[in-house]
């Protein structure tokens, strides 16, 4: 199924560049090679790309299962990339795996505390967490300008950007490569949540207050808000995650527009793998493959980068589309003004 | 320097940065009173942002704004497609509709226009002062000395009020987001009422984005609306669901962002980043003292 | 002519076939009893009647015409107006913003207000057009349902259980309010599954079985005993009303144990019980005899922990079983399996609970086992809860709380909704618990639920409780059940 919205999206892709004047076989050839073409392109763009999807991804499928909405992965992922960086500044004199450890616990508590805001909002207040994450998104997005402009701005006053982390506390890359070990954190990452989902009481907790939150509190006796807000709060700390392994792994500086937009991204791709650890590293991969083509689409065909979101949102609506269709059977498309259909008894 | 110019100046500009958030809000207040959470009202307002921008370059400001209403009611009829024909999740669908409006207009945007760097000069709505009324001290300039949207928004909000609270449509709309079943029962084709509420809202929000491209900034860029779609919605729940609400949390909104320009008229050197963040942390901040004491529609969200 | 008449009406839900060739006939002026077992098709068929589902086939005809097709507001227009079993009102509106929604009233407030407030005193069924619906009681609730429909010039009145939720006394008084409507040329169809009250309030009766329609005829020409064997058919020697058996198990005290407690309203504004004392004993069976809205949902609650008292002392033995009143948003996860399901409901000393993980194999087992024991008609435990009948799925709730070997047993309307045999079950199951030395508390909207199971009545009355003597009757019961005035 999800083979089947992809290559819809591309179709929807392909029709539109035409329609619009572009040479639509060229640009899906560029995609192609900009992914796949080539080993550097596999490993130092697909992949590359893919491990911040993923790690978000997971992150968000953690929320979703628990029944909270965190639309706020690309604020939490550019706080992460804010402690990282100024962290990776600060510990140039110890020994590697420390200055590594460092920068990424920084990373992963900054975006906790991101999100920790709607968390305090949804458990206070009752604020819907869709609205709270969202806001904050800009929020940290000119926190982090302000910041590259001002405080952690490069040591020649020049460029919006900060200085070069700490040698010792950036992850190895694959060497010919600039696959860095963020991957295997990723791919352990998948790992060690599929274990939660499936075998631990916490995660069966979690999933049966994301499908039941009224009878997991009353025949399960769980609390569900707080159950939600553990998982919203996890979410944002994974988010941070991702934020930190791109600047210790990646670009091994804050700037602008460091995220592409993965937080969103990662919405898609948490769905489209159906909430299922593995299902989001395959989905990761293929945004990660999608994402990495458009940027050569761009410089080969001369197609806007930003086109490679229409064809993630074909994804996500067919994806959509096609889970409606199997809950609520034939009546799906054609059902506007339909009474119930179940039997009153 | 004139204390009443500044403050006259100040009005005036919060009222026209107002203007593109009411048009939005007062639109997906509707919306949301049926039921429907439109997150996909920021890919919308962008949408209509740059359907404005190429048709004012084409055949001038009016139809230009014209073009953007048309192109916001059709992207959010695929949302109500979407969302309500096929009863998908609305948070989800409405974020997807975002993302492919921002690919969209991009794509687009540098096909038209060529690749992103020069503003366009495009034709614009200059402001229409109603006479007499815009001589008035301090509010006249800022309320009667607008373009036109501002005026259609102001409208907007008794029509809206009379619309929801005295006529059976305006009921049968509001049941529907209260509880749909019960509506059904009475003879409410609530699907309908839904998806016409969401394309009169994405009208709005187009409208909205007309506003800001024709009569605010003048020139179209990628990514320009800047989460005004999100604190739409915020304004939504701000003003309690109520046109008179939205229309004042609105104006609140409108006056923090020209904060901006009264600290530059002033000669404070704040960093503009500041100013970004400051209507986004007060939606959080009202949010937080609103909702407990509000109760939104019952049935909003639900499919 | 009759006023309504439904002929040879077929209509199934997927391989349900809810009704096979029903026929029912409504005469001017009368008041017919539509009697039956839960799940006999009565609703369905009075659906069909006004318009809110189609028959697969058959004929309806208003007033001699047939009417294919029949949508909700062509019913309304033709003068049918149905009285449902859920309140269909919408909570946040006003009576009056209600009333207009379902006549099409226009909603210039003044005008409107008027014509409410004669409308409903005109039936004899006063109501505020400013007051809001949530915060009516039941009864007023009814009444709006009433109103609503008359306000729709309804002259047929399909009125879906609508005593299930009243206490005896304004049972009266709503039969007596469409004995008002009926001698004013109109017609009503009473939707019931007790026989008493059809014999009590009705001139003719039907009596639907499984879909078909078994009997028909005047009141008068009928008994008690024939119309119970037409509900039940073969197995009406079983009789439903038994006496129950008290255990004589000893034991080391009562095993609930309530004094002075206080509870906050579930879900709503004020205190919902007070000064609250009530002690159980191992193997009664004590029943709350109370109309909605009396603080019995916050007793049962509060004894099965689910909601903390304000204040006072709470002892209660564990493990408590709660069975709680809605099976498919309190009790079972739907989207689960029923493995998934028991688990949700186990406590952490079960076997296949090891500290922080786990073990499903041993879950599954166990689950397969319960089904096999408790007779449930299930595919096995690996299928999702929805797909099982909301009479085995009760039975699943039941039969999983009870498997926790409990000290004490919360149940809140245990058997609503369920056909004769799933009931029967469940009161045997709870019999049984009592009898194994658990204490057993339930409430039941059915008095005669609570006159047949319970060992000791208790009865909660705006938010206090009174013990009710032994061997009170129904009507006694009934009284001290209402607030007096």
């Amino acid at each position: 199924m999800g083979a089947a919205a992809l290559l819809a999206g591309l179709v929807v892709l392909a029709a539109g560049l035409e329609l619009a004047g572009y040479d639509s076989g060229a640009a899906l050839g560029a995609l192609w090679s900009g992914a796949f073409g080539s080993w550097y392109a596999l490993t130092s763009a697909t992949l590359v790309r893919a491990v911040p999807l993923i790690i978000i991804g997971l992150g968000l499928a953690l929320a979703f299962r628990g029944g909270a909405f965190n639309i706020g992965g690309e604020g939490q992922f550019y706080a992460g990339a804010i402690a990282a960086t100024w962290i990776g500044l600060s510990v140039g004199g110890l020994p590697s795996p420390v200055a590594v450890a460092a920068v990424l616990s920084g990373a992963v508590l900054a975006g906790g505390l991101w999100v920790a805001i709607p968390v305090l909002l949804r458990v206070r207040f009752g604020v819907l967490e869709v609205i709270s994450t969202l806001l904050l998104n800009f929020v940290a997005e000119a926190l982090t300008s302000l910041l590259v402009q001002g405080p952690l701005q490069e040591s020649q006053r020049i460029y919006p950007q900060s200085d070069p982390i700490a040698e010792s506390a950036r992850l190895p890359l694959l060497p010919g490569t600039r696959l860095h070990a963020g991957l295997l954190l990723a791919l352990v990452g998948a790992v060690l949540l599929h274990r939660v989902f499936t075998r631990t009481l916490w995660g069966f907790r979690l999933r049966a207050v994301g499908l039941g939150p009224r009878a997991a509190e009353i025949a399960g006796r769980i609390d569900s808000r707080w159950m939600a807000a553990l998982a919203l709060a996890l979410s944002g700390a994974i988010a941070g995650l991702a934020g930190g392994v791109e600047v210790a792994g990646v670009s091994y500086a804050l700037f602008q527009n460091l995220s592409p937009g993965y937080g969103f991204t990662a919405i898609a791709v948490a769905l489209l793998g159906r909430l299922h650890p593995f299902g989001v590293v395959v989905a990761g991969l293929l945004f990660g493959a999608l994402e990495a083509g458009a940027g050569a689409m761009q410089r080969e065909a001369d197609v806007p980068a930003v086109a490679v979101y229409v064809v993630e949102a074909v994804v996500i609506l067919a994806v959509l589309l096609a889970e409606a269709a199997r809950r609520h059977g034939a009546a799906t498309l054609a059902s506007l003004a339909s009474v119930t259909r179940r039997a009153p008894g | 320097m004139d204390a009443m110019a500044v403050v006259e100046g100040f009005l005036a500009a919060a009222v026209r940065v107002a203007t593109p958030l009411l048009l939005a809000a007062s639109g997906e207040a509707v919306a949301q009173r049926s039921g429907v959470m439109n997150l996909g009202l920021e890919g919308v307002m962008l949408t209509g942002a740059l359907a404005a921008a190429l048709g004012a370059a084409a055949w001038g400001p009016w139809t230009g704004a014209g073009v953007a209403v048309v192109a916001g009611m059709l992207l959010a009829g695929v949302f109500a497609l979407v969302a309500i024909g096929a009863r998908a999740d609305q948070v989800i669908a409405g974020t997807a509709i975002t993302l492919a409006a921002v690919g969209l207009t991009g794509t687009i945007y540098r096909q038209a226009f060529g690749a992103a760097g020069a503003g366009l000069d495009l034709p614009t709505l200059s402001p229409l002062a109603v006479p007499g009324l815009s001589q008035l001290p301090v509010l006249g300039p800022a309320f009667f000395g607008q373009p036109a949207p501002t005026y259609i928004g102001l409208l907007a909000v008794p029509v809206i009020w009379w619309f929801l609270f005295r006529t059976r449509a305006g009921l049968a709309l509001r049941a529907t987001g209260e509880a749909a079943a019960v509506a059904r029962a009475s003879g409410v084709r609530t699907g309908l009422v839904r998806a016409a509420a969401t394309v009169v809202g994405g009208g709005f929000a187009g409208l909205a984005g007309a506003t800001l491209v024709l009569a605010q900034v003048g020139t179209f860029a990628e990514r320009m609306t800047a989460g005004r779609g999100y604190v739409a919605i915020a304004i939504v729940v701000l003003g309690r669901w109520h046109p008179v609400g939205v229309a004042l949390a609105s104006l609140g909104f409108g006056a923090a962002m020209a904060l901006q320009f009264l600290f530059q008229t002033l000669g404070l050197n704040v960093p503009y980043q500041l100013f970004l963040m400051l209507p986004y942390a007060l939606a959080l901040l009202a949010l937080a003292g609103v909702v407990g004491r509000v109760r939104a529609p019952a049935d909003l969200g639900k499919p | 002519m009759p006023a309504l008449e439904l002929r040879g009406i077929h209509r199934r839900f997927g391989s349900v076939h809810a009704l096979r060739g029903a026929d029912f006939t409504l005469l001017p002026g009368e008041v017919h009893a539509l009697l039956g077992e839960n799940g006999a098709g009565k609703t369905t068929l009075m659906h069909i009647a006004a318009g809110l589902l189609q028959p697969d086939e058959g004929v309806v005809l208003v007033g001699g015409v047939p009417r294919p097709g029949l949508s909700p507001r062509a019913a309304r227009r033709l003068g049918i107006g149905m009285v449902h079993q859920h309140f269909t009102s919408v909570p946040a509106f006003t009576v009056a913003e209600n009333v207009a929604l379902t006549a099409g009233w226009p909603v210039a407030p003044d005008a409107l207000r008027r014509r409410v407030r004669e409308t409903s005193e005109r039936a004899g069924l006063p109501l505020d057009p400013d007051a809001r619906v949530e915060h009516l009681s039941v009864a007023l609730r009814q009444r709006l349902e009433i109103v609503k429909a008359l306000a729709a010039e309804a002259r047929i009145l399909l009125l879906d259980e609508p005593t299930a939720l009243l206490a005896p006394a304004e049972v009266g008084d709503l039969l007596r309010v469409i004995r008002r409507f009926t001698s004013q040329g109109g017609s009503a169809v009473l939707i019931t599954h007790k026989l008493d009250e059809a014999l009590a309030a009705a001139d003719r009766v039907t009596v639907l079985r499984r879909g078909r329609v078994v009997l028909t005829g005047s009141v008068a020409d009928t008994t008690a005993g024939e119309l119970a064997v037409a509900m039940i058919g073969e197995r009406a020697g079983e009789e439903r009303v038994e006496a129950p058996t008290p255990s004589a198990r000893g034991g080391a005290g009562p095993l609930v144990r309530l004094e002075g407690v206080d509870v906050a309203r579930d879900g709503g504004l004020g205190i919902a019980l007070r000064a609250a004392s009530l002690t159980v004993a191992a193997g009664e069976i004590v029943g709350i005899a109370a109309v909605e809205g009396n603080g019995q949902r916050e007793l049962l609650r509060a004894i099965a922990g689910r909601i903390h008292p304000l204040r006072g002392l709470r002892q209660v033995s564990e493990p408590v079983a709660f069975v709680p009143e809605d099976r498919t948003t309190e009790g079972l996860i739907p989207a689960m399996t029923l493995t998934e399901n028991v688990v949700l409901g186990s406590s952490a000393s079960e076997p296949w609970i090891r500290g922080r993980t786990v073990d499903w194999r041993a879950a599954e087992a166990r689950t397969a086992a319960l089904l096999e024991e408790l007779e449930i008609s299930a595919p096995g435990p690996s299928v999702p809860a929805a797909s099982l009948s909301g009479g085995n799925q009760q039975r699943v709730v039941v039969g999983r709380e009870l498997a926790k070997r409990p000290s004490v047993v919360v149940a809140e309307n245990p058997t609503r909704g369920l056909d004769i045999r799933a009931e029967a079950t469940i009161h045997a199951w709870l019999r049984r618990a009592a009898s194994d030395g658990a204490a057993v508390v339930f409430h039941s909207s059915d008095l005669d639920e609570v006159l047949a199971l319970a060992t000791r009545i208790v009865v909660a009355r705006r938010g206090t409780l009174i013990d009710a003597p032994p061997g009170a009757t129904r009507d006694e019961l009934g009284a001290l059940m209402l607030a007096s005035g």
